[in-house]
């Protein structure tokens, strides 16, 4: 654990990191600084929190309070990915599933196969990184409906106008969003271990495990995600392509 | 006997109006056409009679039912639009013609396509070609007689001859006149002087009203 630790200077130290950003956002004038310095704060603030939150969390080691605070990570997800959504008649209820059902049922499959143990120190950082994943995910899928629903306004219509319901008018903008959602986590299980380290991986490295049993832990990371990236795709697709109609089945402005 | 029937319609966006005050009726097996300036709202008339749009004010009745009393897949299959420039999906001219048959989840009737196809001089091997290889007047044909793999009861043609050239024109015209003559009811949109000494019934469009 000596490894890991990182002093309050280092830190300090650091922090010229972001001096780099500010100095670039200044000279090129890019109006970033304000930005930058705000979300430096907040993260900060963030974590030191969420910090002693764990500790507190885990020290208790209560089902109840693990539950509790899976909860609080996937409506947080839900939130950010709804606020992703540029369909003015989106609804918050659809990443809410989207992000719950991906979740717990990736969860649930590492449970019951033994791969992570039902404590908070296991169970939280991985809903976490499952509701993190998803989380862009569902916003990249939200944000593919909107551009082909646009795009494809035209074909949409004439679909409709021939007497098709709303889900075979819109297959192909669906089928075409969940593609660009699951895209990226596709594309990063390919080049993994070969363009990046994930989180997972070099975080066990860094606290001295043996690399040989850190990659059994990403590959179950894969896995994960891949799961959790589809279900929330394909959920929240199927959900949220209805808001672009109304009860009559016809295009909303 | 009155199939369609518009009754003080109106149609805006935002603050602007599009259609005020329309009144009309078609009968069964009228062919009408709709005739009037640019930007008069035709092309939305026949929107609103399609149920793609619903009016802001006004109704339109069908069999003498307001049509969104009418189930809408339903009622689009039997009132039928035909856009002014088509948009044709999939790869092939085939995708086109079996989505009727794979939205009512039937069997496609292969001998029906190809007579469809005949029908506006187009040849056998026709299905199998891509759509990208089409000129503007084959897509043209393609999208009217996908509007007819199913015979609809009221057919709705927007300045579907538009840029066409006559020889693709006139196999529009005919099949458009063949299907008037097996008792479906045409309401059309055009500028075309010739098309519109064929209808039997004109509805003149003013900008925000109408004028019989």
């Amino acid at each position: 654990m000596k490894n890991v630790v990182v002093s309050n200077w280092s830190l300090v130290l650091a922090f010229a990191l972001v001096l780099v950003s500010i100095a670039i956002s200044a000279k090129e004038k890019l109006g970033l600084t304000k930005d930058i310095l705000i979300s430096v704060i907040r993260a900060i603030i963030q974590l030191v929190v969420i910090g002693f939150v764990l500790k507190f969390i885990f020290h208790v080691n209560a089902l109840w309070l693990t539950l509790v605070s899976t909860l609080v990570i996937i409506f947080n997800a839900s939130w950010n990915a709804y606020e992703r959504d540029p369909n003015p008649h989106r609804k918050l209820l659809d990443s809410i599933i989207a992000e719950a059902v991906g979740t717990y049922v990736t969860l649930g499959v590492l449970i019951f196969s033994g791969v992570i143990k039902p404590i908070p120190m296991q169970v939280i950082p991985i809903t976490g990184m499952i509701a993190g994943n998803e989380m862009v995910a569902v916003g990249l899928c939200y944000k593919a409906l909107n551009d082909s629903f646009h795009d494809l306004r035209e074909q949409l219509l004439e679909k409709l106008a021939l007497g098709s319901d709303i889900k075979m008018a819109s297959m192909l903008i669906l089928r075409r969003s969940i593609k660009t959602a699951m895209q990226p986590t596709i594309d990063s299980a390919k080049t993994v271990g070969l363009v990046n380290l994930p989180g997972m991986m070099s975080g066990l490295i860094f606290a001295g495990v043996n690399p040989v049993y850190a990659i059994k832990y990403q590959i179950m990371i894969t896995f994960m995600l891949l799961s959790a990236t589809g279900l929330g795709a394909v959920i929240s697709v199927y959900l949220a392509y209805k808001n672009y109609f109304n009860e009559r089945m016809q295009l909303r402005d | 006997m009155a199939i369609i029937e518009l009754k003080h319609v109106a149609y805006q966006v935002k603050n602007k109006h599009i259609l005020q005050n329309v009144s009309f009726t078609v009968q069964k097996n009228d062919f009408l056409t709709l005739v009037g300036p640019s930007g008069a709202g035709k092309s939305t008339i026949l929107k609103l009679i399609a149920n793609l749009m619903n009016p802001s004010a006004g109704e339109i009745r069908y069999h003498n039912k307001n049509i969104n009393e009418f189930d809408p897949i339903a009622y689009r299959r039997q009132v039928s639009y035909c856009f002014q420039q088509p948009s044709l999906f999939g790869k092939t001219v085939k995708d086109n013609l079996l989505f009727p048959y794979q939205i009512r989840k039937k069997e496609a009737d292969q001998n029906h396509l190809v007579d469809l196809l005949n029908r506006v001089d187009l040849e056998n091997d026709f299905l199998d070609k891509e759509i990208t290889a089409l000129s503007g007047g084959e897509k043209q044909r393609i999208a009217l007689i996908r509007n007819l793999v199913f015979l609809p009861e009221v057919l709705l043609l927007d300045e579907v001859t538009t840029g066409l050239d006559e020889n693709s024109k006139a196999i529009v015209h005919q099949l458009i006149k063949a299907v008037h003559e097996q008792g479906i009811t045409i309401i059309q949109v055009t500028h075309d002087q010739s098309e519109i000494k064929t209808a039997n019934n004109i509805v003149q469009i003013k900008k925000g009203g109408v004028q019989l």
